[in-house]
C-alpha cells in the first residue's frame, strides 16, 4: 500500500486560481485609478441602456482592495482581540458540533434499529427540522440561562439536524445482503450492531459531519451577529468573528469586515479539512480503490 | 476425516429433505405459485447441483433452504429436524459478493468464528490453510474493493467454509465472472468441497458449470418450480477441466440435461416466455453445431 504521491501540479493550480482571483479582484477594486478609466463603465453603460438605474447596480470598487485588506489585517494580527474573536467562535463550533455528534449518532442510530423509535422520534424530528437554527435565536435566549449557552445550542442544531438525517439513511440503507451472510453465520444482534451496522454507517456519519461542520460555521456567525456583541463590549461574553464583522461594520471599517470574512473561510476550511482527514482514518476501506 | 492433516473441525455432514414444498406469493387473485409440489433430498456429502432456466424460482427455493422465509405448504428437514429459521448449520454464498466492505480478507474469514467467540487456535489454523487454498495468503489485509471479482468469490468460499456448516448452499456464486475466471473458480471450489466432504447444494444456470461440479444434477422446471429430472455424475474425482472437455462421458450428460432443459424451455416458449426463446435458438445452433 505505497502512500499516494503528492499531487503538485493540483496544489500549483490551486494556488494559481487564488492568485487570479486576488489579482482580479484587485484590478476591479482600482480599476479607475490603475486603468486610467472605468473599464466596467461600458458594462454599466448597456445594464443602463436596458433600465436599469445606475445607482442601483453594484460596483466592485465599493470593495475594499486586497492590499486595503491585508493591511488592515497586519493591523489586527497584534491585535488580541481579533484572536479571541477566532478563539470565540472556534469553541463554539466545537461545543456545538461535538454536542451534534454525541446527541444525533445515538439517536440517529437508535433510529435506524428500533421501528418503535423511528415511529416515535421521526415524526416530532421531521417537523422540527426544516425550522431554520436562526429562528431557535430568540427562544433560545429565553430559555438558556446564559447567552454563550444560547449561541452554543443554535450552533448545535446546526450540525444536529443534518448528523441525525445522514446516519438514519446511512444505517437504513446497508446492504440487506450483510445482515443475512452474518446472520447465517451466527453473529448475535449485539455483534450485527458492532460489526455491521456501525462501520456500515460510518461513511454517512464522516459525510453529515463534514456537511454539519459548515452548517455550523454559518450559523455561529450569523448567531454572534444577533446576540454575540452589544452590551458586553470588552467584557469576557459575546464576541466571535460574526461580531468582530458586524462591529467593523458598525465602526465603517470596511476592511475589516472582509478580514473577518475571509477568516472565517480559513477556520471553515481548516475545520473541514481535519474532520475529512478524521474521515478518511476511520473508513481506510474508502480510500483504497 | 482422522487423515485429514487439516486442521478442520470434525462435524457430521447434513441431509436436507425437501417433501411437497410449494411457495405462493401475492394475495388472493393476485396469488402467484413459484415452487409447485417440490420433492427432493440433498445427499450427505454429495455435492447436488440445481440448474433451471432463469427466473424458475431457485432463489426462492434458497430462501426456503436457508430459512429466511417459510414454505406455503410442505416440509423441509435437515437430518429429520423440521428448519424453521436461519442457522449456521446451513450456510448461504450469495450470487453476488457479500463481502463485508469494511473488513479486510482476513477479518472476513474470521467473522463467523469471532461472532461466535470460536477464534482457537485451531480455528486460526484452519484461516491459513484456507487462505492458502483459495490463494489468498498475500491479500489478506485488502479490503474487498481491493480484490479482483474473482478473489472476492474465493474470499466469500473461504469465509463460508470456516464455518465448517452442515451443508453449504451457493446461489450462483460465479455469476458475472467471466468465463477464464469462472473455469479457474470451479477447480478452486471443487478442490475445497473434494477435501472437505461436506454436502453442499450449489445452484446454476450454466450447464458446464453443473456438470463439472456435481454429483448429482437436478433440472428444474420452468416456473411454477418443480422437479423436472435427477441425473448421476459418475465422473471420477478429482475433476480437471482438460479431462471434463475430452470426456465422452460428460459430454453425454451434457447433451441429456441440454435437452431436458430444451423441452423445458420450448414449453415455456409455447406459453410466451422471451427468456426461453433465446434458449430455444441458442439449443438449436448447439445441436447442429456437435
Amino acid at each position: 500500500m505505497a502512500s499516494k504521491k503528492f499531487n503538485y501540479k493540483s496544489l500549483a493550480r490551486g494556488l494559481i486560481s487564488i492568485a487570479l482571483f486576488i489579482v482580479l479582484w484587485e484590478i476591479g477594486s482600482r480599476s479607475k485609478q490603475w486603468l486610467g478609466a472605468d473599464i466596467c463603465s461600458p458594462l454599466r453603460g448597456v445594464l443602463a441602456a436596458l433600465g436599469f438605474k445606475t445607482a442601483y447596480l453594484p460596483w466592485v470598487g465599493a470593495v475594499p482592495a486586497p492590499t486595503e485588506v491585508v493591511r488592515a489585517w497586519a493591523g489586527v494580527v497584534t491585535d488580541l482581540g481579533y484572536w479571541h474573536s477566532w478563539y470565540m467562535s472556534s469553541s463554539r463550533v466545537a461545543a456545538g458540533f461535538i454536542a451534534a455528534m454525541l446527541i444525533g449518532i445515538p439517536f440517529g442510530l437508535l433510529m435506524a434499529v428500533n421501528r418503535t423509535a423511528y415511529g416515535m422520534g421521526f415524526p416530532v424530528f421531521e417537523v422540527l427540522r426544516p425550522i431554520p437554527p436562526l429562528a431557535w435565536v430568540p427562544a433560545s435566549i429565553i430559555f438558556w440561562p446564559t447567552q454563550e449557552m444560547s449561541i452554543a445550542f443554535v450552533t448545535f442544531l446546526g450540525a444536529f439536524y443534518t448528523i441525525v438525517i445522514n446516519v438514519v439513511g446511512g444505517a437504513r440503507s446497508i446492504d440487506g445482503r450483510f445482515f443475512q451472510a452474518a446472520e447465517s453465520m451466527g453473529s448475535s444482534k449485539a455483534d450485527i450492531f458492532r460489526r455491521i451496522i456501525l462501520p456500515g454507517t460510518l461513511p454517512s456519519i464522516v459525510v453529515g459531519s463534514a456537511v454539519g461542520m459548515g452548517i455550523t460555521w454559518e450559523v455561529v456567525v450569523a448567531a454572534e451577529m444577533i446576540s454575540g456583541g452589544g452590551s458586553q463590549v470588552g467584557g469576557t461574553g459575546g464576541g466571535g468573528l460574526g461580531f468582530f464583522i458586524w462591529n467593523s461594520y458598525v465602526g465603517g471599517s470596511y476592511e475589516q469586515i472582509v478580514v473577518g470574512m475571509i477568516s472565517i473561510g480559513i477556520a471553515g476550511f481548516i475545520s473541514s479539512e481535519l474532520l475529512r482527514g478524521l474521515g478518511k482514518y476511520v473508513t481506510p476501506w474508502l480510500r483504497l480503490r | 476425516m482422522s487423515e485429514n492433516n487439516t486442521s478442520r473441525p470434525v462435524v457430521a455432514a447434513g441431509e436436507i429433505t425437501v417433501t411437497g414444498v410449494s411457495k405462493n406469493y401475492g394475495e388472493a387473485h393476485l396469488e402467484r405459485e413459484v415452487v409447485k409440489d417440490c420433492t427432493f433430498t440433498i445427499e450427505r456429502g454429495k455435492l447436488t447441483v440445481m440448474i433451471g432456466p432463469s427466473g424458475c424460482g431457485k432463489s426462492t427455493l434458497i430462501r426456503l433452504l436457508a430459512g429466511f422465509e417459510k414454505p406455503t405448504t410442505g416440509k423441509i428437514t435437515r437430518d429429520g429436524i423440521p428448519i424453521t429459521g436461519p442457522g449456521r448449520d446451513r450456510l448461504v454464498v450469495f450470487q453476488e459478493s457479500a463481502l463485508f466492505p469494511w473488513m479486510t480478507t482476513y477479518d472476513n474469514i474470521l467473522y463467523g468464528p469471532r461472532a461466535r467467540g470460536e477464534v482457537t487456535e485451531q480455528t486460526l489454523a484452519f484461516a491459513e490453510f484456507l487462505l492458502s487454498k483459495v490463494g489468498l495468503q498475500e491479500f489478506r489485509k485488502k479490503y474487498p474493493t481491493q480484490l479482483s471479482g474473482g478473489m472476492q468469490r474465493r474470499a466469500e468460499l473461504a469465509r463460508a467454509m470456516i464455518n465448517n456448516p452442515e451443508i453449504m448452499i451457493l446461489d450462483e456464486p460465479f455469476r458475472g465472472l467471466d468465463a477464464m475466471t469462472k473455469e479457474l473458480m470451479w477447480e478452486y471450489y471443487s478442490a475445497l468441497y473434494e477435501e472437505s466432504g461436506r454436502t453442499n447444494f450449489f445452484v446454476t444456470t450454466d450447464i458446464d458449470e453443473a456438470v463439472f461440479l456435481a454429483d448429482r444434477i437436478l433440472i428444474m422446471s420452468n416456473i411454477p418450480t418443480q422437479v423436472r429430472a435427477t441425473l448421476e455424475v459418475d465422473l471420477p474425482r478429482p475433476r480437471r477441466l482438460a479431462d471434463m472437455v475430452t470426456s465422452d462421458r460428460a459430454n453425454a450428460i451434457k447433451m441429456e440435461a441440454l435437452s431436458i432443459l430444451h423441452e423445458e424451455a420450448m414449453k415455456s416458449f409455447s406459453r410466451g416466455s422471451k427468456a426461453a426463446a433465446d434458449f430455444v435458438e441458442a439449443y438449436t445452433k448447439r445441436v447442429v453445431k456437435t
